[in-house]
């Protein structure tokens, strides 16, 4: 195998960006490489008729895959889409698919699923690669080592005529965790706890490389978690080197590299890692023992606080405008406020693990009254693995809905809606205004945490369901 | 040169989920997302208009410039918060911080943003509040944006290579295309060093 040599200490993140530079010129975007390039119904029907408009091709279509999520029902995926428009926009990606010879897992296909959740399943995410989507939670794939970053539909067009984009190099930010996170504390309180920490700009024109002991301890899920939730402080995306978990994660996966040529690739990927003095522009160090589960009681994923401490009074007019709008006194804690809906789903935490960790809270037990539970699982395998293990029937004797795979009420794209006024307890990314449904009041947590409030009704301290 | 009034919006965050909800991204085609701009805050439940919200205020009639609060653009990556916001006519949008995506997406559509620093932005604010017709005048090859009420004319930044591409109307996919020769020489330079790099 031919090791590459670094001259200089450099970090992953140079590592994997300059190995992807095609071109380079002074003041100018380099063009960048792209490897795997995902697509979805919703963002990619403009890119298509823009190369038909140019009478192009898809240069490399073996580097696309296609999957249908933002759009479909979450019951009877059997059965053609009741609603016209989406049923429209899920038929043009079959055709844009047939037409151009992209591999398509689309609705009912054992490997259909979120976007974010099948590419690592399938070992389509490998280390140490350039990955894109027409979706800004691209940086999920970026748990596996990989440069992975949301790009609008103008790109999407580009990357299926030419396999490149044009970028600058963002700025190398290092979040370095350190310590052990305690019970009931997860990859999302952690990263909940990050944003509200550095705000939802904090991140902004950085490329984030996350390390520490806290992240290194966590599984391959719970790195995806963290990942996932990095364009939330609007930074362009967020990595973490990969290790023995990760190799563990993608051995024998279908599209993962197999016998010698697995050896290899592993080889190689152990050199994807920040060198001892390689420089960043920016350091964050925080230590994982002052995290406790968190909870968002704004309209933007910052605006979070552990679950012991108060909603903070607004300082301005933004912030009093998002406390009106979720109906929260700020100046005590949240614990108490009543739940109408708890959504366990969308690419943050709709993985095996969190579904697992959900049912061992609430086997046996029944979720409140009045209170409706969905439960969308991340992928079509994500469903079939929930079932193999019986979970099925804990969340059905526990009141809750077990759905087929999409997005659902991450986005409420699909019938799936929160009403409007009513408040949900959701394990997604984002808290915006009306994101569940014209003025739906939307509280971000960990899935512990949305089960926990799915068995009282109301927002609840997980540690002491598990104490 | 575009010469023009503008509407403010002076609330800081506003993400592409309130540009354009969700519920209005079935569409397969770039056109009409313009009625649905801001569709949560401009229109009530049952579809008549928000008395107060700026886009409904007939004193700013015919505003071809969005003058609004800090990061602007946040959150999903849809290119269909730039076709509403263009849709709708805006040419330019003002801002002190605009999200990466936002304005990459913006720049890829014509859309022109603009940014200037916090304080002169609420200076702007004070002044639209003041006179509902204040005028912008912007010059994309200068990088200059004039405001003469305020007496004031700032150089914003904008990257040159995009820049390049609104004045001479070409694109993205135009450039790299012409550069095929050298990605197909640095495919096969890849595979021929690192043979198991990709198993696709
Ligand atoms: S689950 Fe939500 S955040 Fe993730 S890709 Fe779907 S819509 Fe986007």
């Amino acid at each position: 195998m031919k090791e590459t040599y670094y001259p200089h200490p450099t970090t992953l993140f140079d590592k994997v960006w300059d190995s992807h530079v095609v071109e380079r010129r002074a003041d100018f975007p380099d063009l960048l490489y792209i490897d795997r390039h995902f697509i979805h119904e919703v963002t990619s029907p403009q890119a298509f008729d823009g190369l038909r408009r140019r009478g192009l091709r898809v240069f490399r279509p073996a580097r696309t895959t296609a999957t249908a999520d933002h759009n479909v029902p979450t019951r009877n995926q059997h059965l053609p889409i009741g609603e016209p428009l989406s049923r429209k926009q899920v038929a043009t990606l079959e055709a844009n698919c047939a037409e151009f010879g992209i591999e398509l897992y689309g609705l009912g296909h054992e490997r259909q699923g979120i976007v974010h959740v099948i590419g690592p399943e399938l070992g389509l995410t490998q280390p140490g690669m350039t990955i894109v989507c027409g979706d800004s939670h691209t940086s999920t794939h970026g748990a596996f080592g990989v440069i992975a970053f949301g790009i609008g539909t103008s790109q999407v067009e580009q990357v299926l005529a030419t396999q490149c984009l044009l970028q600058y190099k963002p700025r190398r930010m290092r979040i370095e965790v350190n310590g052990t996170l305690a019970t009931g504390v997860t990859a999302k309180d952690l990263i909940l706890y990050l944003i509200a920490q550095l705000t939802t700009s904090g991140g902004t024109k950085h490329f984030v490389e996350y390390a520490g002991s806290a992240i290194t301890s966590l599984s391959m899920e719970g790195r995806m978690t963290v990942c996932n939730m990095s364009i939330e402080m609007g930074a362009r995306g967020g990595m973490i080197a990969p290790d023995d978990t990760t190799f563990a994660y993608l051995y024998g996966r279908p599209f993962a590299p197999k016998g010698y040529a697995w050896d290899k690739a592993v080889a190689r990927w152990r050199q994807l890692h920040t060198d001892e003095g390689a420089t960043f522009h920016k350091v964050h160090t925080f230590d994982a023992s002052h995290i406790e589960p968190m909870i968002t009681y704004g309209t933007n994923p910052g605006m979070a606080v552990g679950i012991s401490q108060p909603v903070p009074h607004p300082t301005d007019h933004t912030q009093a405008k998002a406390l009106e709008y979720m109906g929260i006194e700020p100046g005590k804690p949240l614990e108490g406020h009543p739940v109408d809906y708890v959504f366990i789903g969308s690419c943050t935490n709709a993985r095996i693990e969190d579904l697992r960790a959900v049912a061992q809270l609430v086997k046996g037990k029944k979720k409140a009254a009045g209170v409706t539970v969905w439960i969308v699982p991340g992928s079509k395998q994500v469903e079939a693995q929930a079932r193999a293990e019986g979970l099925d029937k804990i969340f059905e004797s526990a009141g809750f809905q077990l759905r087929q795979p999409g997005c659902s009420a991450c986005l409420a794209m699909n019938e799936d809606k929160v009403p409007f006024g009513k408040c949900c307890i959701s394990t997604s990314n984002r808290n915006f205004e009306g994101r569940q449904g014209p003025g739906a009041r939307t509280i971000l947590a960990s899935p512990l945490m949305a089960a926990a409030a799915a068995i009282t009704g109301r927002i609840t301290d997980v540690r002491k369901l598990l104490a | 040169m575009i010469k023009t009034t503008c509407i403010p919006l002076p609330i800081e965050n506003i993400d592409t989920d309130q540009i354009i909800p969700a519920r209005f991204l079935k569409a397969t085609t770039r056109e009409g997302f313009g009625n649905h701009l801001f569709a949560d805050w401009r229109y009530l439940p049952d579809g008549s208009p928000v008395a107060d919200f700026p886009l409904n205020d007939p004193r700013y009639a015919g505003a071809q410039a969005l003058v609004a609060g800090k990061n602007f653009g946040c959150g999903s990556s849809r290119e269909h918060a730039v076709w509403a916001l263009a849709d709708y006519g805006f040419k330019v949008i003002v801002s002190s911080f605009f999200a990466d995506i936002f304005r990459s997406n913006a720049l890829n559509n014509g859309l022109l943003p603009v940014q200037i620093d916090q304080t002169l932005l609420e200076a702007l604010f004070q002044q639209i509040e003041a006179n509902s017709r204040t005028q912008l005048i912007i010059d994309l090859a200068q990088q200059q944006m004039h405001i003469p009420a305020l007496n004031r004319n700032v150089t914003f930044d904008i990257d040159p290579y995009k820049k390049l591409c609104l004045l001479n109307g070409y694109d993205d996919i135009d450039y790299i295309l012409s550069r095929r020769e050298a990605i197909e020489a640095w495919e096969k330079y890849r595979s021929e060093s690192f043979p198991t790099k990709t198993h696709i």
